[in-house]
């Protein structure tokens, strides 16, 4: 369908090189998913380690999860869970275009997001001081102290990475909230949100795998 | 028929400055910077390439030291594989033709598509400091431990260069997946694309699923490099070979995401001058696919003698037998399009046979490496050498330069000099086969890679290898004279010099920044001939 000028005139949003708005939308919620798929593959990769470690090391893996803070670590679970929600909601205003819930949601999802970080801070704190991170001081029992060394590695850069894109997503919620606020997001135009929300509902669900895999094993080893 | 003119407005001439390139969210542009960047890692490789040689031409290791010969072999690698080979046709025909091939504006993401080239161009910079403060002696490969705890050379600036680099690729990959699947023009259906795009399509695929793997390795390394973190060594229960299974199962998919895109421009390249359909197309388009697929299977037969299980190994050399499947069909369906067509002797068609030569002897090639017994017997020799500089330097380069022939009147809208153009060909097939040929030959009998001297029996071997290493040296330095000479006083090619089949042939040489006055609607399957189209001059 050949673009016409005056149809582009209309619609600010529209990219030079897209038909229209319904093509560029499309475009861009399939990048997206494409980049997901690129980022399971990253995490693929230290799941995979963590799996091979897990098989050959169960008990120094049960025991130095036991030294995890399982209720911060539950709490954060919650938290996150219920900042999808609110992602899911502010996409919902979005497509409705009701600015100010979108805004109100927005707001909630990065708080629920600063929260989350802050308490994944405490747990570092906590490790830290107890001489729980590889390479410097390192301290364990004695019958677990070399393996339980590839546990934490794997724990403080598995978290690290996902905290990381934690903060990548408050960025880009930063960026959402200001289109939101000067009125870049409308009912035809919602697809910033849409796609912003995908990338936010995947690193959730990347801790929904982190949590039992690293505070959760333990519980049951009898360690 | 009339003198072909320029057109008056063009990509070319749409802008001057330093900005309009720098900012330019044309992809054309884009893929003139990369081509820009790429030549300049190509000649630092190369560079290093050549003291290479020139060590190796006397058994004892006289002109540089060992520890330098380690740095040279690695960065040479390290140049060649990431900064040059990875990108090389995708980053630079692909980001040309993938828009213009499917009757698009432009790619997808154009501003994504620009950044991808900064990340490009920042990691490169990491890679060439880490370079000229002191080198890294690793070998491209990385292996632990001795990348994490013996090796004091720049494993870290190095591993972030490639680390960065990698999401260039991913990126652009990124955006010809979904430019391919959103923005083809009215009538242009997956069956009618031409297969570059297809091989294209598979290419990103993989850099897509492949990359984010290799760059949590490095990311690893790194971490066990700088914190101490363990993750490979063994003092904490750490398994080196974990670090080679993760390595390659990004790095051998890579050969592919190197020799998918030539192929792509070979099936250009014979069906434009045999004036026939490609034969077989859905085959070579699956091919591709295919060969994307299996190549994520067989990582673990740069493993043979890594320790990993007998039956692991078993059934990695079933799986890498299985890709000479598709890659076949690939030759023989480009041997068939050449049977009975009118093939004109053209110099991208030289380097299309010069490709299918060479390829086919580094797949066979790389099937005596898949049999476990032989592989055990030839790794780490000159032969492995052979082998993967036949399919990456014999395949790939080849690939590149000819695609690079075919698309130029397009590119820059004039013609290079045909009679330098042919020479330059044959005299880089002769460099070529001189340089490597001897190498598996002298890989067999036994000698290792990686070393700086070497017992003197294997010097006859050697000597050929470094005089055809300097004929091949020679061969790429033609094109540049000779294609920087065209953009000035080469002839006006007008749109379609060749008379081929396509999109891109339809629109004016250089292409307008949008690449077509109309958007074009496809009525017809690829590579339809005889082609009735303005500026047909066969």
């Amino acid at each position: 369908m050949p673009e016409t000028a005056t149809g582009h005139a209309h619609q600010p949003a529209l990219a030079h090189h897209f038909d229209d708005l319904a093509q560029q939308k499309e475009a861009a919620t399939l990048g997206m998913w494409v980049f997901l798929v690129t980022e399971v593959l990253f995490f693929g990769g230290l799941f995979a380690t963590y799996s091979v470690y897990r098989s050959w090391y169960p008990e120094a893996f049960a025991a130095a999860s036991h030294e995890m803070v399982v209720w911060a670590g539950t709490l954060n679970t919650v938290v996150l869970i219920t900042s999808s929600l609110t992602m899911a909601l502010a996409v919902h205003a979005a497509q409705l275009g009701e600015r100010r819930r979108l805004l109100l949601f927005l707001v909630l999802t990065m708080a629920l997001g600063a929260a989350f970080l802050g308490v994944k801070a405490f747990e570092y704190y906590t490790e830290f001081h107890e001489h729980h991170v590889p390479g410097i001081g390192f301290q364990f029992e004695a019958k677990y102290f070399r393996h339980a060394q590839l546990f934490f590695s794997l724990y403080f850069v598995m978290t690290g990475l996902h905290a990381l894109h934690m903060i990548i997503g408050l960025g880009v919620m930063a960026v959402m909230l200001w289109w939101a606020w000067r009125g870049t997001i409308t009912r035809d135009y919602y697809s910033p949100i849409e796609v912003s929300g995908l990338y936010w509902h995947f690193v959730d669900i990347v801790w929904i795998f982190l949590f039992p895999l690293l505070y959760l094993i333990g519980r049951h080893a009898g360690a | 028929m009339a003198t072909p003119t320029l057109p008056a407005r063009h990509y070319l001439n749409d802008g001057y400055g330093v900005t309009s390139w720098l900012l330019t969210r044309d992809h054309k542009r884009i893929a003139l910077l990369y081509l820009a960047a790429i030549t300049v890692f190509f000649f630092v490789g190369g560079a290093m390439a050549v003291v290479i040689r020139l060590e190796l031409a006397t058994p004892a290791g006289d002109l540089v030291s060992d520890e330098t010969y380690n740095k040279l072999f690695t960065m040479h690698g390290v140049m060649m594989v990431f900064f040059f080979l990875i990108p090389a046709i995708p980053s630079v025909l692909g980001n040309f033709l993938v828009p213009i091939m499917i009757g698009a504006k432009d790619l997808a993401f154009p501003k994504l598509n620009l950044l991808s080239w900064y990340i490009y161009i920042v990691g490169g910079l990491f890679t060439l400091y880490a370079l000229v403060t002191g080198g890294v002696d690793t070998g491209w490969t990385f292996y632990t431990p001795f990348s994490t705890v013996s090796s004091t050379t720049n494993v870290i600036s190095t591993a972030l260069g490639i680390f960065i680099t990698g999401f260039s690729g991913i990126l652009t990959g990124l955006n010809f997946i979904v430019t391919i699947h959103r923005m083809r023009a009215p009538g242009m259906t997956w069956f009618r694309m031409p297969l570059f795009l297809w091989s294209t399509y598979a290419t990103s695929l993989i850099n897509v699923l492949g990359t984010p793997v290799i760059a949590i390795t490095l990311l690893l390394v790194a971490a066990e490099r700088v914190f101490h973190f363990g993750f490979f060594d063994p003092a904490v229960g750490g398994d080196p070979v974990l670090f080679q299974h993760l390595f390659w199962f990004y790095s051998h998919p890579a050969v592919y995401i190197m020799v998918l895109p030539a192929m792509g421009v070979i099936s250009e390249l014979v069906a434009a001058f045999c004036r026939k359909q490609v034969f077989g197309y859905t085959f070579v388009a699956f091919a591709s696919l295919g060969i994307a697929v299996l190549g994520f299977l067989v990582w673990g037969h740069h493993m043979f003698v890594a320790g990993q299980s007998v039956y692991a190994a078993l059934i990695f050399s079933i799986l890498s037998f299985l890709v000479a499947i598709p890659s076949a069909v690939k030759v023989f369906n480009w041997t068939a399009t050449m049977y009975k067509g009118a093939i004109s002797w053209q110099t991208p068609m030289l380097y299309a046979i010069g490709f299918i030569g060479l390829f086919t002897i580094g797949g066979l090639t790389g099937l005596f490496l898949a049999a476990v017994g032989l592989d055990v017997h030839v790794t780490d020799t000159y032969f492995i050498v052979a082998h993967f500089h036949y399919i990456m330097v014999g395949g790939t380069i080849m690939g590149y330069l000819g695609g690079l022939h075919y698309w130029w009147p397009k590119i820059s809208g004039r013609m290079y000099n045909e009679w330098l153009a042919k020479i330059a060909a044959a005299i880089i097939f002769i460099g070529f086969n001189l340089t490597f040929f001897p190498q598996f030959i002298v890989g067999y009998l036994g000698m290792p890679r990686r070393y700086h001297a070497y017992p003197p029996e294997f010097q006859v071997l050697n000597v050929l290898s470094s005089a055809g290493a300097s004929i091949l040296g020679v061969g790429y330095l033609i094109p540049m004279v000779y294609l920087m000479w065209s953009l000035r006083y080469g002839k006006v090619a007008g749109p379609n010099p060749f008379g081929a089949s396509g999109l891109e042939w339809t629109t004016t040489s250089p292409p307008p920044t949008g690449n077509f006055a109309h958007t074009p609607i496809v009525t017809e399957a690829a590579y339809t001939y005889p082609v009735a189209a303005e500026g047909y001059v066969a």
